[in-house]
């Protein structure tokens, strides 16, 4: 590839007391691509994303943002930078609105007096922005903006957290197992939603235990075993039972080739 | 974008079926509701609706049995002076439990803060406005120090504040040598202490300073909580920790400023507390823990952390108040009173995880 990698990681290492959760782990992702991030339970892939993302600080090793090393102290260093992460559990508030949940943490305050004296949040401007971004991704089937997000369905849910990931002019999306808790057809529509954001430039990671899901969406898949990178393949290349043979270690893959 | 579909796909095979199917992604089901189902969901959207429909049916009732005795300017006014500590007091404890956090050293702070109020300008000759900020200066670094021990060394909220109760209670004694100031002492000397106790008459109606700071409080409150960061972050906080934090929230900080803050108006309590009773006494407001959780939670807020309004405790506060007016004046027993508001916390608390499940 001729492509500078956008986001990188060299040699991390993560130990926990005497476990090593990761041990000389490598990572790249290239800008517009779908990156599946596969790998047994107990493999790592967990504390490599989250090394990636802020949430824990590896012991050695490197990671690179547009080619800057970058050292993140926690998740909100790492969103600042431009690494938006989707966790399984969403970080939703659920009795907040949509529009609050979107802006947690970055609202927009009203201009003037009443912002700068009073505090007072500009409602408006944040629900329009948050319309018009659920709209942009085709989730629109909200319609009331201002309702709690508990008494939406798994699947809104989901959109919520992956349009507030896409919403904010982010540089690489971290989705940790998307479709992990949703039906079939609610699936589909995640699936299309990555797409999309794809389709507008953001790279993404995707964390996936779901084999179809992961050789339907994903450009190259990173398989992660023993805490480190065992290798990246083409979906085209390989089929699944391939992929989960390199996954359990029934099977070695050729030196590293994609 | 373009990669070929189910047809070289063959996992996808049993997707196929689905291009059948309903194009509609999880619609809301707007399908009939029944009243009960709407009155719900409308309660799940204002939490403030029970306490305020049950404070109006217990003055109409009250009001019908005992008319203009209790239907006056004046006892209604009495009825906002009674509750005024308990809304100051109730306002630091919405905060705390909005964060599923709860404070039981609010009392012991209130009267800690209005001891060294009285000790600093009567006994030290500090200027009354020093001392008052000096009282003020208690409340926050008792705040602060449950805030701490809450945020950074991770102990319960309950245990800390239990523990905090007895600390600032037995200070309280140890340093005022559980001597009162007497009114005409502070009357003499420091009049500023008595503020909230003078007061507006229009008509039959008397509003004290200490009313107007309480009312003035909450409103103030209820503006940041809705439409502040801070206050959506400190919902945020209550309601998933976790999440909160992972969305940006620094969740650390938010509790401490929360638990300083509660300290703070717990001062604000400690001052209004110098014009109700007059004196400043180290064994005044005892049960101002005990009634503030009371209000709150009559109030609709949820234990739980992260719903309810602040207004439900105001609401809450006054429905204690009109239920103790007016049992009186009905001449009952005082423990009557006390089953009754009782019996409303566990209604309260019943209703609040009913309407929770609209969200199932």
């Amino acid at each position: 590839m001729a492509q500078e990698p956008i986001l990188s990681a060299r040699g991390l290492v993560k130990r926990y007391g005497k476990v090593t959760a990761l041990d000389n782990a490598d990572f790249d992702l290239y800008p517009g691509e779908i990156l599946a991030v596969i790998g047994d339970n107990g493999a790592g892939k967990s504390s490599l994303i989250k090394a990636i993302s802020g949430a824990i600080n590896s012991d050695e090793g490197e990671i690179k943002l547009e080619g800057k090393t970058v050292s993140f102290r926690s998740p909100i260093e790492a969103r600042k930078a431009g690494i938006e992460t989707v966790y399984q559990n969403l970080a939703l508030s659920p009795a907040l609105s949509i529009a609050d949940n979107m802006f947690l943490g970055r609202e927009i305050r009203k201009s003037g007096v009443m912002g700068s004296v009073f505090r007072k949040l500009d409602r408006p401007a944040m629900e329009k922005f948050a319309r018009d971004k659920l709209s942009e991704l085709g989730l629109m089937t909200i319609q009331n903006i201002n309702q709690a997000v508990e008494t939406l369905s798994g699947g809104q849910r989901q959109g919520v957290a992956v349009a507030r990931a896409a919403a904010f002019g982010s540089k690489v999306i971290i989705l940790d197992e998307p479709t992990a808790a949703l039906g079939v057809k609610e699936s589909r529509r995640v699936l299309e939603l990555i797409l999309d954001v794809r389709s507008r430039g953001i790279p993404i990671v995707l964390i996936s235990h779901n084999m179809p899901h992961v050789f339907e969406v994903a450009d190259r898949i990173h398989i992660h075993r023993l805490g480190k990178r065992l290798t990246v393949i083409n979906p085209k290349d390989y089929s699944m039972s391939d992929a989960v043979a390199f996954m359990t270690g029934a099977k070695a893959p050729e030196p590293l080739a994609a | 974008m373009s990669e070929p579909q189910a047809a070289t796909k063959p996992h996808l095979e049993y997707e196929k079926v689905l291009s059948g199917s309903s194009t509609q992604v999880a619609q809301f089901d707007t399908h009939d509701k029944t009243a009960l189902q709407k009155f719900q969901h409308f309660l799940h959207g204002n939490p403030a609706a029970v306490p305020l429909l049950v404070l109006l049916m217990s003055v109409i009732i009250f009001g019908s049995i005992l008319g203009t005795k209790f239907f006056s300017a004046f006892s209604m006014t009495l009825i906002l002076q009674q509750v005024a500590i308990t809304g100051i007091i109730g306002a630091a404890q919405t905060l705390v439990i909005l964060t599923a956090g709860i404070d039981l050293s609010v009392g012991a702070i209130m009267v800690l803060s209005s001891v060294v109020m009285g000790q600093f300008a009567i006994h030290y000759g500090v200027p009354v406005p020093l001392a008052i900020l000096a009282g003020f200066a208690v409340g926050a670094i008792c705040g602060l120090i449950n805030g701490f021990l809450i945020a950074r060394i991770k102990l319960p909220p309950f245990i800390v504040t239990l523990g905090m109760w007895q600390i600032v209670l037995a200070s309280n004694f140890l340093y005022s040598a559980n001597e009162t100031i007497r009114s005409q002492d502070l009357a003499a000397n420091a009049p500023l202490l008595q503020l909230f106790g003078q007061s507006i008459q229009v008509g039959g109606a008397v509003f004290t300073y200490g009313v107007i700071a309480m009312v003035l409080l909450v409103g103030a409150l209820w503006y940041v909580l809705n439409s502040t960061a801070w206050g959506r972050h400190l919902y945020a906080v209550g309601d998933d920790p976790d999440a909160a934090e992972l969305a940006g929230v620094n969740v650390k900080k938010m509790l401490i400023s929360v638990y300083t803050i509660s300290g703070v108006i717990c001062a604000l309590g400690g001052w209004a507390l110098i014009g109700r009773i007059g004196s400043v006494s180290p064994t005044a407001g005892q049960f101002a823990n005990i009634e503030s959780i009371t209000a709150v939670v009559i109030g609709g807020l949820s234990l739980f952390g992260g719903r309810g309004s602040i207004l439900g405790m105001l609401f809450g506060a006054l429905i204690v108040g009109v239920f103790q007016l007016g049992l009186r004046l009905i001449g009952t027993d005082p423990q009557w009173t006390y089953m009754l508001i009782g019996l409303l916390i566990i209604a309260a608390v019943a209703i609040d995880q009913w309407i929770r499940k609209v969200a199932g």
